[in-house]
């Protein structure tokens, strides 16, 4: 008899399938699941403790995802695009959580369009993962926010208007930090959303997620074909945790390779491809994004991060104990104030 | 002169909104309240920051009747453009107090008429021209105080109170309050009938508005998160919060057990809200109509996934936008229905000053023990205008977080326990909250159907399951709501049933009715909704029950109706909906012509 392999742990001591969700009901092949892998793989391996971590999602096929990933996480699968409130309260319970948010492009670039960027400008801390197909799945494919100009759709015709840019939008927002990705990128995909959920603030992550059932035309933008052909790196990015040695891969000059650290010691490492892009200059990052689109690029990597400004959270001055384990003797004021205030009135 | 009428009248002030002439107006109502006698306050305010006529109405009256009255027997104007409307309104044998630079003619000679040098005494007082306009509003505080017979120590001291104590605008208005007195005493001779006497029915109260009232109950109630966004009549309330948390809800470090976010809108302040209940703090937002409206689809989420929050609802008329200054009670068939598909809310009713506190703090334990929004609908007349209260008083029963499960209790049961699982009876699940570190505390919140585990279901059995809990629970709200208010009366075989800012019409109205030797009536006034069995054998009593109401739909005869069909034949509206308070001779009236 052989003894079985020792199971695998992580800092935390826990397995994989300790931050594996229930099986997905979307479809085979739909670039959401490839995202919650993802997910999966960067909190095992960031070491986070899935009760430590919260989740959300709005409405939509995206949103259905944070059923397929942190069962031990608390959550809230909430209305098809009112993620941004609901998030931005329950941080409140107890600041010690971290949060990762899973939303659509129906749910963030249209219905929840103005909660977004709310979300945005005050810098609530959490990693906001828009899954972006350009269309609507569960209602069976119609265009969305972010559909190109003259798309055509099987039942809709062909698409009038312009897209959303939700990178453009986040930016024009204040985002502290904000990256693009592609589903069919997954090693990518994984040292963003770790580098997400190390940013302390607003994360905004736009990952073309291909809908296989309704938009996944050769020609389509949110196609798999179109983002291989047309991927362009802004750089090779790697996640170095805190406490780990940088160890870059392979020989590189001086001037090659930017470090950001982020809140939690960790250090985001973006090493140069072609052209040497500076992810801290807000100016540049539109300049870049204008031209991706202007070059028919899907443009990918960190965009744009800003590490110094405080969080919705660090404008408040709270106990340090999680509000939600206060009781009744720090939240009721004594009985002899009652006279006090009485007295306060005519 | 006829006979002196003696702290029993009203007295009307016309001035433009935004001339500053509320502080003249409330010092006048804080004066009479401090000579003892029992008075209240309405303003009638434009939806204008500056320029639109607005109207203050302080009523007096010796037997301690607080509703509104049509008529004001004293009127003071200090508006052109309402002077004619104002005159006009004089009734016979009045009082009318006018600013002299108006200057048009007075064709009335049933009158009292006094002119006030306004402007001229405006000019001799001690400060910087910016501030003359607003300190003008002080020489018909002198005048009127003269006239009446306001004693000069109360002014003083409601000045002193509304400025703060701080001396130099209390002695810059005051010296103005005293010279017009002085003019006046010189220059005018009496010739009405109307003046204010001391008094000792006020002692032991104090004056506060409903807002104010809802927001320290709020406070005592341990509120730990609000949400809102600004919208009259409601901005006041959690504007308020924001005065008294940091006074009574800092650490002795001075760090925040509370945290007040203006949202982007009504949609995201309920969001908020119900993240923040979800999370396990005390939550609330406050709000109106048009705001309510668009709370719709949170509130049914909050229900469904059974989110404790409290929505304070402080009403005003609609439909739409409405008159977004004037008062209703329009909003509760509404709230009681908010959101799609099965569900029924609670509403808690405050009738006073003093129910906006206790169910400022009742609300939060309501919440958190049935898991389930809470509303609580007061008006813009409870809400936002002065009045005598008893003082407020201390929460008498300890906090009740419900039912919430912590690391200890999971370790205890090993783990084992449902979301939705109805383990006691009552319809009334458990639950636990983020940062709970146990293993097996967590699940994931949904407006989606679900299992008693909180995990997806489509499956019919199990939502059906579920719905009839909710039922259940709902029953059990009926158990822990605040009870109506009774009085019976001999031999009466009518029934009034009222709620919330109507009620001091009807108590008046009763009294009128008996003086006009109209039927005896027994009262029951409603603090909440659902229906409890007071409710239930107060109407099988009587042969008729007259519901009245600020709405124009008699919404709370709707609901009685539905919930107690076999009765509904009972049922006589007295509902009337202007934007105004009801006044008592309204109700009284009312009742009569369905009487012949």
């Amino acid at each position: 008899m052989t003894t079985p392999a020792p199971t695998q742990t992580n800092k935390a001591g826990l397995t994989r399938n300790d931050y594996k969700g229930l099986p997905s009901t979307l479809c085979a092949g739909c670039g959401h699941n490839s995202i919650a892998s993802q997910i999966i793989a960067a909190c095992y391996e960031l070491d986070i403790v899935p009760e430590k971590l919260m989740k959300f999602s709005g409405i939509g096929c995206s949103s259905k995802s944070p059923t397929y990933f942190l069962n031990r996480s608390f959550g809230f699968n909430s209305l098809h695009g009112r993620m941004s409130s609901i998030a931005t309260g329950a941080l409140f319970a107890d600041p010690s959580l971290r949060a990762i948010g899973v939303s659509g492009d129906g749910d963030t670039a249209s219905i929840g369009m103005g909660g977004f960027k709310h979300m945005v400008r005050r810098n609530v801390p959490m990693a906001y993962i828009v899954e972006n197909n350009g269309v609507y799945g569960l209602t069976k494919g119609q265009f969305s926010a972010t559909a190109e100009v003259g798309l055509n759709l099987k039942h809709q015709g062909t698409n009038q208007y312009m897209p959303v840019d939700i990178c453009m939008e986040a930016l024009a927002s204040k985002a502290t930090f904000v990256a693009r990705s592609f589903a069919g990128d997954p090693k990518q995909v994984k040292e963003l959303i770790k580098a997400a959920l190390s940013h302390d603030g607003i994360a905004v992550l736009d990952i073309i997620s291909p809908c296989i059932t309704f938009n996944n035309q050769e020609n389509a933008v949110h196609s798999y074909t179109w983002g291989k052909d047309h991927e362009a790196p802004l750089h090779e990015i790697s996640f170095v945790p805190a406490l780990d040695e940088i160890e870059l891969p392979g020989d590189f000059p001086e001037g090659d390779v930017r470090e950001v650290t982020m809140h939690d010691g960790s250090t985001v490492v973006l090493k140069k491809l072609e052209k040497d892009y500076d992810p801290t200059d807000r100016g540049k990052a539109f300049q870049m994004l204008e031209e991706s689109e202007r070059n028919n690029l899907l443009v990918t990597g960190l965009i744009y991060i800003d590490t110094s400004r405080p969080t919705l959270l660090d404008t408040f001055d709270l106990v340090d104990t999680p509000l939600n384990r206060l009781t009744e003797p720090d939240l009721r004021p004594a009985r002899e104030t009652m006279d006090k205030i009485n007295a306060l009135m005519f | 002169m006829t006979e002196k009428i003696v702290n029993n009248f009203s007295l009307t002030i016309a001035t433009v909104n935004g001339s500053g002439s509320q502080t003249a107006n409330v010092t006048l109502l804080r004066a009479l309240f401090k000579m003892g006698i029992p008075v209240s306050g309405k303003n009638l305010f434009p939806s204008n920051i500056q320029g639109l006529p607005t109207w203050y109405t302080i009523r007096l009256s010796r037997d301690g009747f607080t509703a509104r009255r049509d008529e004001a027997e004293v009127v003071v104007t200090l508006n052109p453009a309402s002077f004619a409307r104002d005159l006009a309104s004089v009734p016979p044998g009045g009082a009318f107090f006018y600013a002299d630079d108006i200057k048009p003619p007075i064709d009335r000679k049933d009158i009292a008429a006094y002119p006030m040098p306004v402007k001229a005494l405006a000019r001799t007082a001690d400060v910087s021209p910016s501030l003359r306009e607003y300190i003008a509003n002080m020489v018909y505080v002198g005048v009127v105080a003269h006239v009446l017979g306001i004693e000069m120590e109360a002014v003083k001291q409601a000045l002193s109170f509304h400025f703060k104590g701080k001396e130099s605008p209390v002695n810059s208005n005051f010296g103005v309050v005293q010279a017009a007195a002085d003019w006046a005493k010189q220059n005018l001779t009496k010739s009405d009938p109307y003046f204010v006497e001391p008094m000792d029915k006020t002692s032991g109260l104090i004056m506060a508005d409903g807002n104010t009232a809802a927001a320290i109950g709020s406070v005592y109630g341990g509120v730990q998160f609000a949400a809102w966004y600004p919208i009259t009549p409601a901005s006041s309330l959690v504007e308020t919060l924001n005065v008294y948390l940091p006074q009574l809800r800092k650490t002795k470090d001075g760090k925040a057990t509370y945290a007040v976010l203006q949202a982007e809108d009504e949609l995201a302040a309920i969001g908020m809200t119900v993240g923040a209940g979800w999370g396990g703090l005390r939550a609330m937002t406050s709000t109106s109509g048009p705001g309510l409206s668009l709370m719709a689809e949170y509130a049914g989420l909050a229900y469904y996934s059974e989110t404790p929050i409290v929505v304070w609802d402080v009403q005003r008329i609609g439909p739409s936008t409405g008159l977004p200054t004037r008062t209703a009670q329009g909003d509760l068939t509404e709230t009681y229905f908010l959101s799609h598909g099965d569900k029924q809310h609670v509403l808690l009713l405050p009738g006073s000053v003093q129910e906006c506190f206790e169910f400022g703090w009742k609300a939060f334990d309501l919440a958190e023990r049935l898991q389930t929004p809470i509303f609580v609908l007061s008006d813009l007349d409870l809400g936002m205008n002065q009045w005598m209260t008893q003082p407020f008083e201390y929460p008498d029963t300890d906090m009740d977080r419900g039912k919430i499960l912590w690391e200890a209790d999971l370790e205890k049961s090993n783990g084992v326990w449902a979301r939705y699982k109805d383990v006691d009876g009552d319809g009334i699940p458990w639950r636990t909250v983020p940062g709970n570190a146990h293993p097996a505390s967590a699940w994931l919140g949904r407006g989606t159907g679900h299992d008693e585990n909180a995990r997806y279901s489509e499956d019919s059995k199990t939502w059906e399951a579920n719905m009839a809990r909710l039922k259940k629970k709902y029953e059990t709200a009926r158990t822990l709501i605040p009870a109506p208010v009774i009085e019976t009366a001999r031999g009466a075989k009518i029934g009034i049933i009222a709620y919330g800012s109507t009620a001091p019409a009807v108590d008046e109205a009763r009294v009128l009715l008996e003086q006009a030797n109209g039927p005896k009536t027994a009262y029951l006034r409603m603090r909440a909704l659902p229906c409890t069995k007071d409710v239930h054998e107060f109407v099988k009593k009587y042969e008729r029950i007259y519901i009245v109401e600020a709405n124009r739909d008699g919404q709370m005869k709707q609901i009685l109706s539905m919930a107690m069909p076999d009765q509904a034949p009972k049922f006589r509206s007295a509902c009337h909906s202007d934007g105004l308070p009801l006044t008592a001779a309204w109700v009284r009236d009312a009742i009569l012509e369905q009487e012949k």
